[in-house]
């Protein structure tokens, strides 16, 4: 190896005080480490083969992909609220609970990076990772349009909606996960935290309130469904409000794990 | 090039750093001294960026901490305390993430980490990862990553700490060849250090700097300074307790401490009145008395009586 002895070296090899790396080349470094970071363990590997079982398992057995005798993946986009629920937390768990208990929190936030870029790297990564999972469903939408004539563009909006809907578990996911060291508890708060968001809109949630809360409330709440508006995206119905739905809620949530991650520094 | 203006920081209602003010220039190593808990973690985590100061400012290469982290991260290297990396990479993989996240890029890139890599002697575990690390190994990742980018100040959290003996000579090795080019902070509460990398320390206890100078200047606080240390032949201790006379009889002499009789040989601590150099007279003494010496030497100070006096005295006053 040509490695060159350093020690009396007066003249470094780059300048000084290069300029600061601006914010996306932080987020992207931080998002390819965390990218990485899935498949170095087997988290990865699990995840997307538990993932790709259980929707199969549900489009055909549970959904009646066949028996329903149409050309569409209504079947199985139906299930992907439910599976999120369990999975995704279990992607989101470890974003910042790991960086604190391992103690390389301190050593992100002292790099030449924002919180923000910190957050949305880390964040991206796990959606990224959701994505490759969803794309791998791909022979699902290659049989269907083997057996018939689907409209295509009512699953590319069925995709849409179902990674909008993995964008919401995550970021509300990656605020729990700055909560707590413990990933066990990020997973559980979290689970409990999105079946609300799922549910919110229905008899569960809605009888909780009902009985009290004034109606302005409920319609608020109920406006938080996940479940209505990824429906209506999952069936072709493109609204802009749900889209924006989506996106002001993963905004929301990445704005909070920013407050909470950086009001729990010292801790 | 670190400047620290009455840095204050609090959890809740207890302040844990409480006007800290230094400063440190290139060339320098600054030795933080203090028990745990005592507040060097949390300055030094106010330096980098990390904590936020309740108050105070901490100005690093012109650049204020509260209104540039960004700069100020820039041109820091920082080892947090326990080394931490990512334990499911590589070496190889994680000094490119710092180097990414540094900005550095292509052949720059590929010609710093080669230089860090061979300056800490990594290249035999590049590829493994770090969790199968040794602690000596993790720690001169976390140097590595520290170094990456010849950062102008170098910031470490107890770098030796739970090092073996030939690893923590070769960490201070390494200390001493940057120190002409960089101001240096670290922090330890292993005394020997001091002596061993830095050129001056500074003793903080409960959040206050208590003692701030060279190794000599903390030395010169004990009350061994300048006492000396007499080791002399003795048959029976009717001898030991007549030389012990005829030395606090001596002027300048406060006293005679840790006598001890052993073998055949008599060791005596001669305490100095307010420092004054006794040696000429006790070795005087000695020849005009006809005692055999084995040894005869001044105490320059010891460190962990002065580390102990600064850290606890005040602590009765302090908690009542």
């Amino acid at each position: 190896m040509s490695a060159i002895p350093a020690p009396a070296q007066s003249t470094p090899a780059f300048d000084r005080s290069p300029p600061a790396p601006s914010m996306l080349a932080g987020t992207l470094a931080i998002m390819k480490r965390e990218l990485g970071g899935y498949f170095l363990t087997p988290v990865a590997y699990v995840f997307i083969v538990i993932f790709l079982f259980v929707t199969g398992v549900f489009t055909f057995q549970l959904g009646g992909f066949f028996e329903a005798g149409q050309a569409n993946l209504r079947s199985f986009f139906t299930f992907h609220p439910w599976l999120y629920l369990f999975l995704v937390p279990a992607v989101s768990m470890r974003l910042w609970s790991e960086e604190r208990k391992t103690g390389t929190i301190e050593l992100l936030l002292t790099l030449p990076v924002s919180l923000g870029a910190a957050v949305i790297g880390k964040f991206l990564a796990a959606w990224a990772f959701t994505a490759i999972a969803l794309v791998l469903t791909f022979p699902i939408w290659v049989t269907v349009n083997y057996l018939g004539k689907p409209d295509n563009g009512v699953i590319v909006a069925g995709y849409l909606g179902s990674l909008l809907m993995a964008g919401g578990f995550l970021a509300i996911g990656s605020a729990i996960s700055a909560v707590t060291r413990n990933q066990v508890i990020a997973f559980v708060i979290t689970v409990v935290v999105c079946f609300a968001f799922l549910l919110s809109g229905f008899p569960p949630v809605m009888g909780f309130l009902s009985g009290w809360a004034p109606q302005p409330i409920l319609d608020a709440v109920a406006s938080f469904s996940f479940l209505t508006r990824f429906d209506s995206i999952s069936r072709g119905v493109i609204d802009l409000r749900d889209i924006i739905y989506f996106v002001s809620l993963i905004a929301t949530f990445l704005f909070a794990t920013v407050v909470i991650v950086d009001a729990k520094k010292a801790g | 090039m670190i400047e620290i203006k009455s840095l204050v920081k609090q959890f809740g209602t207890f302040t844990a750093v409480d006007g800290v003010s230094f400063s440190v220039k290139r060339g320098e190593v600054l030795g933080f001294l203090g028990p745990n808990g005592a507040g060097k973690s949390t300055t030094m985590k106010m330096i980098t960026g990390y904590l936020t100061p309740t108050s105070g400012s901490a100005i690093v290469c012109g650049h204020d901490v509260s209104k540039d982290p960004l700069a100020v991260k820039q041109r820091i290297g920082y080892l947090p305390e326990g080394a931490p990396a990512y334990p499911d990479m590589t070496p190889e993989s994680f000094l490119n993430f710092i180097a990414s996240i540094r900005g550095l890029h292509g052949a720059a890139r590929r010609s710093r980490i080669d230089e860090v890599v061979a300056h800490v002697h990594l290249e035999g575990v590049m590829r493994q990862s770090i969790d199968t690390l040794s602690k000596g190994y993790k720690r001169r990742v976390g140097l590595a990553q520290a170094l990456l980018h010849d950062p102008d100040v170098l910031i470490m959290d107890e770098p030796t700490d739970g090092l073996d003996p030939n690893q923590k000579h070769e960490v201070r090795t390494l200390i001493h060849e940057m120190a002409a080019r960089k101001a240096i902070v670290l922090s330890t509460h292993i005394l020997e250090e001091v002596d061993a990398v830095c050129t001056r320390a500074i003793v903080i206890a409960r959040g206050k700097i208590v003692a701030d100078g060279t190794p000599e200047m903390l030395r010169a606080k004990s009350r061994y300074h300048h006492a000396v240390a007499i080791t002399i032949r003795a048959a029976n201790s009717n001898l030991v307790g007549a030389a012990r006379g005829e030395l606090q009889r001596l002027s300048h002499v406060m006293g005679v401490e840790d006598a001890t009789l052993n073998d055949g040989h008599a060791s005596f601590v001669v305490m100095t009145k307010s420092g004054a150099s006794i040696v000429g007279d006790v070795s005087q003494l000695a020849r005009s008395k006809g005692w055999e010496v084995d040894e005869l030497r001044v105490e320059p100070g010891r460190l962990d009586e002065v580390f102990r006096t600064l850290t606890t005295t005040r602590s009765a006053g302090g908690a009542a």
